[in-house]
């Protein structure tokens, strides 16, 4: 493992590398304070870039991204109370009322100090779990991974789309119809092709992510005839106070900040459940926790009440990542686009990874802990200066998005045929947002259809066509009785469950 | 009676999933593949019907928390304009090359969405493109390709 983080630390700490870390940070900062575009649409719009890029370097990039977006997100939160992505609602529940009393500047220290001890807590547990999870996951066969892929699906749609079970299922089997477009990997037979010589290697992963992500969200926001742009304009205007915090708010974050990476980076290891839940849960149970004089002030500005959910949120950020580095499986929508750039790298993540490609798994952690320095020493400052960057008007900001997704789709293929494809699932999905149909299970399930079919393929070959793999396996049995009681509690709880 | 939009796409989706299910029995696999445990059809077929489960589950099912959706106040004309300029820009940006048709484009769509400041509508066009054709092709050595500078020498 010692020689491991060397290689690590060394790939990740070459000039060129920690340059990516920084774009990707500041990039990440810039979309993820903008309400409505997350880190998915962050992302995808870095993957043209990457493609020029040696693959440990694109996914630093695309780590730094993630993180300057999440506590981008957070910034809007405390600002304006307009969270830039769902992980940061609960940060406005305290971060808000702070900046209201005139200590923007505490709360943006307190989001930035929380969010560095949470994202680099969660680093080093994935340093040890990552390693000792491979290990394990060695011992999982094709049902297994069948299994654990349905479970990835279904629990995606679950938490990610609450109340909205059924709709994220059917955008679920929606990405995998779509990933079954082209020619069967192993027969080579051309699937829904119908004789167009275009769709003959199937429908492209980035293609999919910028037309339901960066293209589909820009086209949103002129549909709905709102303006992300108006929220920085109002940051720009806003005094931010003293970013200085006494001896008491340092007291009372040291005690909040490591039982809040616990459960940050437990919920985040778990499949769909992201650091919105790691969040809400971070505050819910850290309002247990204070006395109950701390407790009156939840939701009026408690140093507690910010710092749980913005440590629980970054500290889930790294929690994701042991699903897709050991396993090869992404637990939810932000990784499934990097486990899909990763494919395009040529390099399949799993349980063999660091072994195969140990400069790419222990750079891409070693990168964690220093986009958290980045972070720190590079956003906290410059908050107020990005936020001017950020006033730039609608009308700009939206035909750029879209001349970046047009020429992502340019640069891969130079075929007005995918251009056009793009804008059609653009447009399909723009009127899906506009009635809560969930994107990030779609984006999954498109990564995954393909190894999804190959795993189901050999079990069924192994099992002589039966599908009594299912629960022949103790663990791949306890995976699917999890994924029925899912299914019926969310179908029970949405429908029949009386309020 | 109003029948729910969620409804009818649910609706659509049904019969997208049947249509998805025909096309996927008529796949055809080889000889000696037909009875095997899996082949090239066997996913595809029960994703079509899973499709038809899912969508049909939620047409039958009472709608507990219907989206809200005010059809009135959205923007139709300017995204409807911005869709066909996009459509427009992909025509275009084979024939008359990368540069021209994605400055055109973006002047275009900043003066469909009310820009009205021409210094930066052109500020962030053609100068805009060409900063960025030069950060591709000229310092990432990723290839642009553009009849129109090739044919004027502009780029080899």
């Amino acid at each position: 493992m010692i020689e491991g983080i060397l290689i690590g630390l060394n790939t990740a700490l070459s000039i060129k590398n920690i340059i990516m870390v920084m774009i990707g940070c500041f990039a990440g900062t810039i979309i993820g304070m903008l309400p409505g575009l997350g880190p998915m649409t962050a992302i995808a719009l870095m993957i043209p870039i990457t493609y020029g890029f040696e693959p440990s370097t694109g996914l630093i990039l695309m780590a730094g991204v993630y993180y300057g977006a999440v506590f981008g997100g957070s910034t809007s939160s405390i600002l304006i109370n307009a969270p830039g992505i769902p992980g940061t609602v609960a940060t406005s529940f305290d971060g808000y009322p702070m900046a209201q009393q005139g200590k923007a500047g505490k709360a943006l220290a307190i989001a930035a100090y929380s969010s560095f001890a949470g994202g680099t807590i969660a680093a080093i547990f994935l340093l040890f779990a990552a390693p000792s999870l491979s290990k394990v996951s060695l011992a999982f066969r094709s049902p297994d991974y069948f299994g654990l892929m349905i479970l990835g699906l279904t629990a995606v749609s679950a938490f990610s789309a609450k109340g909205h079970f059924l709709k994220a299922m059917m955008m679920v089997v929606l990405g995998l119809m779509l990933a079954s477009v082209g020619q069967d990997t192993l027969s080579d037979i051309p699937r829904f092709v119908f004789n167009n010589m275009n769709l003959a290697d199937g429908i492209s992963f980035v293609l999919v992510v910028m037309a339901t992500f960066a293209m589909s969200e820009a086209l949103s926001i002129i549909f709905k005839g709102s303006d992300p742009t108006q929220a920085a304009k109002q940051i720009s205007l806003s005094k931010l106070g003293s970013i200085k915090l006494d001896k008491e708010e340092t007291k009372k974050m040291v005690t909040t900040i490591p039982r809040s990476s616990i459960i940050g980076f437990i919920v985040g290891v778990l499949p769909g459940a992201g650091s919105t839940i790691a969040s809400f849960l971070a505050y819910g149970m850290e309002r247990n926790f204070v006395k109950d004089e701390e407790k009156q002030k939840f939701g009026k500005g408690s140093v507690n009440g910010l710092s749980a959910p913005e440590t629980a949120n970054n500290a889930a950020c790294s929690g994701s990542f042991v699903p897709l580095l050991t396993l090869g499986i992404p637990g939810s929508g932000t990784t499934a686009v990097m486990l899909g750039a990763l494919l395009g790298f040529g390099i399949q993540p799993g349980p063999r990874l660091y072994q195969t490609n140990p400069e790419i798994f222990w750079s891409v952690i070693m990168s964690m802990y220093i986009g958290m320095v980045i972070l720190l020493i590079l956003n906290l400052p410059l908050i107020p200066y990005i936020a001017r960057i950020l006033a730039v008007p609608r009308a700009f900001l939206i035909p750029l998005i879209l001349f970046f997704s047009v020429t992502g789709i340019y640069l891969m293929s130079f075929n007005n045929f995918d251009i056009y494809l793009m804008i059609g699932i653009a447009v399909v999905a723009t009127i899906l947002r506009l009635y809560e149909f969930p994107m990030p299970p779609l984006i999954l399930a498109f990564v995954l259809g393909g190894l999804m079919e190959e795993n189901l393929r050999r079990s069924l070959l192994i099992s002589d066509g039966s599908w009594a793999f299912l629960w022949d396996r103790p663990l791949t049995l306890c995976i699917m009785i999890t994924i029925l009681f899912i299914v019926f509690w969310q179908i029970y709880n949405s429908y029949f469950k009386k309020k | 009676m109003q029948i729910s939009p969620v409804k009818i796409i649910s609706l659509l989706f049904f019969v997208f999933s049947g249509f998805y299910l025909y096309h996927a029995y008529q796949i055809r696999v080889f000889a000696f593949d037909e009875n095997a445990p899996f082949n090239a059809k066997t996913f595809p077929i029960l994703l079509g019907y899973a499709g038809i489960f899912f969508s049909g589950l939620y047409i039958a099912l009472p709608e507990k928390r219907p989206a809200n959706v005010n059809l009135s106040v959205l923007d139709y004309k300017r995204t409807i304009t911005l869709v066909v300029l996009m459509i427009i820009y992909g025509v275009t940006i084979l024939k008359a090359g990368y540069f021209l048709s994605t400055s055109i484009f973006l002047v275009l769509s900043y003066i469909t969405l009310g820009e009205k400041r021409w210094f930066w509508v052109f500020a962030l066009s053609f100068p805009f493109v060409a900063i960025f054709m030069f950060l591709l092709h000229g310092l990432l050595d990723i290839y642009l390709r553009d009849p129109l500078l090739k044919y004027l020498g502009i780029i080899g």
